[in-house]
């Protein structure tokens, strides 16, 4: 095998794919890219700016696979502090000064760093600039511009802009708060409707194309002016050839003040933080399973950030929401990721006068939904679950950003974090004499495969990079056994981390145990989160709902087994090509079948991830076989599937069959087994029966008809769909 | 090669309550490796003192155990230290204290100071008991310097007297050794090749040292290699401690300057918190 040669082969033929994924992503990049620059007080052109050069840049010297680079949300709020303060000029010169200081952050391969902090106080920090985005758009989206020296002060504005809505008077604020409240709603709701032809396009792009659509309704259809008042449409996007003319050098007198690095130095932390945790977390989604060079990755993200900061754009960071959607539309390189960049400077060459046509309230709705999901109530709720004392920090984090800053709030979160581990262990010479001992052992048996990693003393945010350093080392398809018995104190950043470290390695075929906690559990002095990590009581359910009881009595009919508990343990589950971008949260409502191979079970899972988060429930029926199969896809065939094969997703024509090949699309990568495998019995067996999407991981078979929750007489189709399908299969 | 690396053994003696455990574990070692048996004692000689002593020996006596009661004033480090240089002690006991509330032990100021300053091999005792309690699990370091083929055989001669059952030879190895840093999954399997092909090596080396042993040694012992990345000095105590060795035997330092004491490495690391008891060999 040379991989060589199969990687430029495979790049060709991944190609079509890449590009229609970086299209759906730029859908999604224009309208952000627009917005959070405009929240940040710089030109609407500046986010574009920021996605191009960093989609350029990062595509070709980054060094993770399918992350999107672009405007971040974290960044909106240090960014206006920046450009408030410096002024526009001044601003482009920190940002690209902070791009320095992010390029000699991956040259002493501080990939690490975004582990030093607590993780309920990034939580309380993303939160506030959720609430910074929030508070300051929330007005201008309901067309109602104010100016307040205080953050705070435009969160507890927003009743009173309410109250003024209501009232309004003017026809064009009323249109222009419409288009809003419109808007905000297509944001809320777009993810509530799974219709394949309406999730095509992006909500924020919904959002652009019906601004647009209505501006042209009015000038076309009815002659008359768009009744939205001028104040609040986008001004200012300039064409291709003024970009070009009004490129200015930074301003750089400002480099001695104290201000100016205080914003580099606040925009380097935000956006390195938020780069690192959008890599980490969508490497986790990565179809190929393939692990990101997060040194590289900055440096080169350092290098966008230069680039953009002289063309008058903004930082450029990798942004999770956007990855996402390019990982859920079949991404696989990073050539996405430039087409991306490429399709938003056709739109920009394009549609410039277009975009003008967007009201200034649509645009920010997209913006106060971004700031809501980062301070959603749920996330309150998520840290309130691991423990108080967590949502201490995350509210003391969350203050004190709000009212000093963002510097000062994470440091006073680490700050608190420290002090109750103090007061909590009852000693702070376990922390100081211990921080800098080398306190993990890893090794191997001889002979044997699996590592075994011990830690000793107390394993916190403070050194979890010492833990991290050593299981980085470890290839994730092997076994791993981390030992914290002589570890007197794990916190919650640790077992948050260690979690994913598990999710990683199950996805990837490998084993990753923790032992040594059940003490921790038993000794009050220990904390909330060792608990976390073993299974949380159960809360007896005896009130089982109306479609539970029905299925109870089904499986009594039947003669099935039923269990209405979530089970978490899905590792069967992993290996179907349908989970690898989705993240399984749980299934339930489990019924099994006397032999146990077939079994059928509602589903929690989710794609996406931040503001593309779609949560699904759905039932679904998982076949064991007793012989191998080769592993295939099978669907009907619709439109959509007409026009994702332009995209390089190729049917399977099975031979003497041209209603079933016309009917069904079928996917997989071993062409010749799977001509072979649908023989006449089995082609009739589906040409026959009803519609469901049927897929094969080579040892067991997946079925599920809607992306829905079945009924109790679906349910029933379903399973007797599946013993039928066992039947003709083995 | 010495076959009787300890002729002498000595034994600081403070009428504390562990003396009567400390004695038991020198006097039974002793006995093991039939050596004289020196307890020093710091301060002036009195009838009570050597009565009170000679008591706790007796039980040793049907073992033929041959001692001397040594008195001498001053400084109990300086005493200890240059009663063993006159008595030609080639191993000092010592007893460690333990921390409280927790349950790590560590190195009394007194012991640690002899331990840095003195010439012969020290012991040094987490949990003295009267009672034997069988030493079944010997850990022995195979860090690549001079010092350690003595090391390892003398480790092989302990076990073989006080009838261990397992060896267990620990390589540690400085990560700086593999030269690859792991960023994505190339240089990740760079990175296990190259440790690879060090284990293979260390292991050579340290089969090499155990082929040179008298078969007298290695007989009916179960002889395990373990390679292990990290920190040196400290990744052998936390190994020692997990796999719950009774002994772990080490080189002594080959040299201790004011940098070493202002950031502990090796030795040090053993000192501050000992995992088992431990056996620094000269």
């Amino acid at each position: 095998m040379s991989p060589k040669k199969n990687n430029i082969a495979d790049f060709f033929k991944t190609l079509p794919k890449n590009i229609f994924s970086g299209f759906v992503v730029s859908l999604i990049a224009l309208p952000l890219g627009l917005g959070l620059a405009m929240a940040s007080d710089a030109p609407p052109i500046a986010g574009i700016i920021a996605a191009i050069v960093g989609g350029v840049v990062v595509s070709i010297l980054g060094g993770s696979h399918v992350t999107i680079v672009g405007p971040g949300n974290g960044l909106v709020g240090v960014l206006l502090v920046a450009i408030t303060t410096l002024g526009i000029e001044s601003a482009y010169a920190a940002i690209i000064c902070s791009g320095i200081l992010i390029i000699l952050l991956g040259f002493f391969r501080m990939g690490k760093l975004a582990n030093f902090f607590p993780s309920s106080a990034i939580q309380g920090m993303l939160a506030a600039i959720g609430l910074i985005i929030l508070g300051k758009q929330f007005h201008i989206m309901l067309a109602h511009k104010i100016k307040r020296e205080d953050t705070l002060d435009y969160l507890f504005e927003i009743p009173f802009t309410i109250n003024d809505a209501i009232h309004y008077e003017n026809k064009g604020f009323i249109f222009a708060a419409l288009a809003g409240v419109i808007s905000l709603a297509i944001m809320l709701f777009y993810s509530k409707i799974r219709n394949k032809y309406l999730q095509l396009v992006p909500a924020p792009m919904w959002i652009v194309i019906l601004s647009i659509a209505f501006s042209y309704y009015f000038e076309i259809v009815l002659h008359e002016e768009n009744p939205i008042d001028k104040a609040y449409m986008i001004s200012g996007i300039p064409s291709i050839q003024q970009i070009i003319a009004d490129m200015h050098l930074p301003n750089f007198t400002k480099v001695g003040s104290f201000s100016f690095w205080g914003s580099v130095l606040a925009i380097t932390l935000i956006a390195s933080i938020e780069s690192l945790l959008s890599i980490k977390a969508v490497d986790k989604l990565d179809s190929r399973k393939r692990r990101s060079n997060v040194n590289r990755d900055l440096k080169a993200l350092g290098l966008a950030t230069i680039g953009s900061g002289f063309l008058g754009g903004l930082n450029v960071v990798t942004v999770i929401a956007r990855s996402s959607v390019n990982v859920n539309n079949g991404a696989s390189n990073r050539s996405s990721n430039f087409f991306h960049a490429m399709f938003l400077v056709f739109f920009i060459v394009l549609f410039s006068t277009q975009l003008t046509r967007i009201p200034l309230p649509a645009l920010m709705a997209i913006l106060v939904f971004t700031g809501y999901k980062l301070a959603s109530p749920d996330v309150i709720k998520n840290i309130g679950r691991i423990g108080k004392e967590q949502l201490i920090i995350f509210f003391v984090t969350l203050l004190v950003t709000l009212k000093i800053g963002l510097i000062t709030g994470i440091i006073s979160g680490v700050l608190i974090t420290l002090i109750i581990h103090v007061i909590i262990n009852k000693t702070a010479s376990l922390f100081i004499r211990n921080v800098l001992k080398p306190n993990v052992l890893m090794y191997q048996e001889a002979g044997q495969e699996d590592f075994y990693v011990s830690v000793k003393h107390f394993c916190s945010f403070l050194n979890f990079y010492k833990l991290k350093d050593k299981l980085d080392a470890i290839p994730e398809d092997h076994d791993v056994i981390v030992d914290f018995s002589l570890c007197s104190f794990v916190d919650h950043t640790v077992m948050e981390n260690i979690h994913d470290y598990q999710e990683l390695f199950k996805k990837r075929g490998g084993h990753f145990d923790v032992i040594g906690l059940d003490m921790h559990d038993t000794d009050s002095e220990h904390p909330f989160a060792l608990r976390r990590l073993l299974p949380v009581p159960k809360i007896i359910q005896n009130n089982l709902t109306r479609r539970q009881t029905s299925m109870e009595s089904l499986a009594e009919n039947y003669q099935l087994t039923y269990i209405p508990d979530k089970i978490k343990d899905v590792e069967l589950l992993y290996d179907f090509h349908f989970f690898n971008t989705k993240t399984i949260n749980h299934i339930y409502n489990r019924l099994t079948h006397g032999n146990g191979t077939i079994s059928l079970f509602d589903i929690e899972f989710s794609e996406g991830e931040f503001i593309a988060k779609e949560v699904v429930r759905s039932t679904m029926l998982h076949i064991e076989l007793d012989k191998e199969i080769p592993e295939f896809t099978l669907d009907r065939e619709g439109f959509l599937e007409k026009v994702y094969a332009f995209a390089g997703f190729k049917d399977i024509p099975i031979q003497n069959h041209s209603d079933f090949s016309d009917r069904f699309y079928l996917l997989g990568d071993n062409d010749a087994a799977i001509t072979e495998f649908f023989n006449s019995d089995i082609t009739q067996f589906f040409e026959s029966n009803p519609y469901y999407h049927v897929e094969s991981n080579g040892k067991a078979l997946l079925v599920f008809g809607k992306e829905r929750l079945a009924s109790v007489k679906e349910v029933k189709a379903l399973f007797d769909f599946g013993k039928r399908l066992q039947q003709v299969i083995s | 090669m010495s076959l009787k690396p300890f002729s002498s053994i000595g034994i600081g003696v403070a009428f504390s309550p562990n003396l009567k455990a400390n004695l038991f574990e020198a006097a039974r070692l002793a006995v093991f490796f039939q050596s004289k048996l020196v307890l020093i004692h710091v301060g002036n000689p009195s009838e009570i003192k050597t009565k009170k002593l000679t008591s706790f020996l007796k039980t040793f006596e049907t073992d033929n155990l041959y001692y001397e009661i040594v008195f001498k004033t001053g400084e109990p480090v300086d005493v200890i230290l240059s009663v063993s240089k006159d008595k030609k002690i080639d191993l000092l006991v010592l007893g460690a204290a333990k921390r409280e509330r927790f349950v790590t032990y560590y190195m009394g100021s007194i012991a640690r100071k002899i331990t840095r300053k003195a010439k012969c091999s020290i012991l040094l005792l987490i949990k003295p008991s009267i009672e034997r309690i069988p030493c079944e699990h010997i850990v022995v370091n195979g860090i690549k310097d001079p010092k350690t083929e003595h090391t390892i055989t003398t480790a092989f001669y302990v076990a073989k007297h006080l009838m261990s059952e397992k060896i267990t030879i620990v390589e540690e190895i400085r990560e700086e050794y593999v030269a690859v840093k792991v960023d994505d999954d190339k240089s990740l399997r760079r990175a296990n090749i190259a440790k690879e092909r060090i284990k293979l090596r260390e292991n050579q080396r340290i089969k090499e040292i155990v082929s040179h042993l008298p078969e007298d040694y290695t007989k009916n012992k179960i002889i395990k290699l373990q390679p292990i990345f990290g920190k040196q000095g400290y990744s052998i105590g936390h190994y020692a401690q997990i796999s719950r060795a009774d002994l772990l035997v080490m080189n002594a330092p080959s040299k201790m300057t004011f940098w070493d004491r202002l950031f502990p490495h090796d030795i040090e690391h053993i000192l501050t918190e000992l995992p088992t008891d431990v056996l620094i060999l000269q």
